[in-house]
């Protein structure tokens, strides 16, 4: 299955090499202001905090560990509901415990890739999906002013969504025996490393 | 039955008259490539995203539609887009409504749904999507590159739709199908944040 899936994606890499030809570098000189700037901050915000990244790829793994259609559900509910959550941090919504909420979704989502946990489909999407909410509130209250929101919008998502394609990637292993173990052991870092978040949210 | 797709497609007319009618400034810019009109059509197309990635929203929506809903894409988008650019150029109204918001979460909302919809419908998305987006462009390209930057335009929108749509519609493996959808998501999470820059 893994082969099959490397195959068809290797298929693609002339595609993507014609689109990466279209990526323009002259950008950069750009009279207007604030355009390709946008886009890289944007791409860039996701990776920047250690909290957000591990929960991001704790939901790819999961969505692996759980298979289809977790493995795509999961992923699609989780950028459109941060979304949402960025949009009240945007629009001055408070959301109390935000970093508490984070820090709880690496330990939760953590502990359900270390003990393998296969609730209900809706029980799942309900679960990242509130977290969601914690995670993209805490980055629509950090969004730069100045730059362009369109360009920017579109990196972040795309950052998010490259952060859960890797946790997946990660999480394929866990059809080997012996990656099931090291995708429940990365669980298990991510759980350890949302309690020092949580203690750091805490004091 | 005929009543009511007659009455669906009559509110889809309201509602594309009075997204028109909302008075509002225009933020786009005209790309000058220093290789003439045509060219510029091209590049104003391919540097703004807001026209863009709404094109490409569609051409995948139609792909995973099948056929028919592809073809009739293919051809009815650029002249509905070439129709509202002649207008736009002519009329001088200008739309302030945040029409990309719109635009990123209605088609990223059907591509990530994989939303089942009549070919009727998918085509008349389509052309009130060429038509609105093409108004906007028509005013811009006014002062510019005029009709030969709107012929650069329609031709680069027809070529990117018949790629896409016709690269959807080829792959029948369901991770395929997936990974459009996930695209769809992405482009609907960027409208929702849109709004929100919006509102700010």
């Amino acid at each position: 299955m893994i082969r099959r899936l490397v195959g068809g994606m290797l298929k693609f890499v002339p595609l993507l090499a014609a689109l990466a030809l279209l990526v323009p570098s002259s950008a950069f000189a750009h009279v207007e202001q604030g355009q390709a700037t946008g886009f890289f901050t944007g791409l860039q915000h996701p990776w920047s905090g250690l909290d957000h990244v591990l929960a991001m790829i704790a939901v790819g793994l999961w969505g692996a560990q759980l298979g289809n259609p977790a493995i795509w559900l999961l992923p699609i509910t989780f950028p459109m509901v941060m979304s949402l959550g960025a949009l009240m941090g945007l629009l001055g919504i408070a959301l109390p415990g935000c970093e508490i909420g984070i820090a709880l979704s690496a330990i939760i989502l953590g502990t359900m890739v270390v003990g393998e946990v296969r609730p209900r489909m809706i029980v799942a999407a309900l679960l990242v999906g509130i977290f969601a909410i914690f995670h993209g509130h805490a980055h629509g209250t950090e969004l730069p002013a100045g730059q362009s929101g369109m360009l920017y919008s579109m990196g972040f998502v795309l950052a998010t969504g490259c952060l859960h394609g890797i946790g997946i990637m990660l999480g394929l292993v866990h059809y080997w025996p012996a990656g099931k173990v090291i995708v429940r052991g990365a669980g298990a870092l991510i759980a350890g490393m949302g309690i020092t978040f949580l203690w750091r949210a805490l004091i | 039955m005929n009543g009511t797709r007659g009455l669906r497609m009559a509110s889809g007319l309201v509602a594309a008259c009075v997204l028109l009618c909302t008075p509002s400034r225009a933020a786009a810019h005209l790309v000058t490539t220093g290789m003439g009109p045509v060219y510029d059509g091209i590049g104003h197309l391919l540097l703004t995203p807001e026209d863009l990635v709404p094109v490409f929203a569609i051409a995948l929506y139609a792909g995973l539609r099948g056929v028919v809903s592809g073809r009739r894409t293919m051809f009815l988008l650029p002249l509905a887009w070439f129709i509202g650019g002649l207008a736009g150029s002519v009329m001088s109204i200008t739309i302030l409504f945040p029409l990309p918001v719109v635009s990123f979460l209605i088609l990223g909302g059907l591509v990530a749904m994989d939303y089942r919809m009549s070919v009727n419908a998918i085509t008349c998305l389509a052309i009130a999507l060429g038509f609105v987006h093409g108004f906007m462009n028509g005013a811009v390209l006014r002062d510019g590159a005029g009709v030969a930057g709107l012929i650069g335009i329609i031709s680069l929108l027809f070529i990117l739709v018949t790629l896409v749509s016709a690269l959807v519609v080829s792959q029948k493996k369901t991770w395929v199908r997936i990974a459009v959808r996930v695209v769809g998501s992405w482009i609907a999470s960027t409208g929702i944040l849109l709004f929100g820059w919006s509102m700010r």
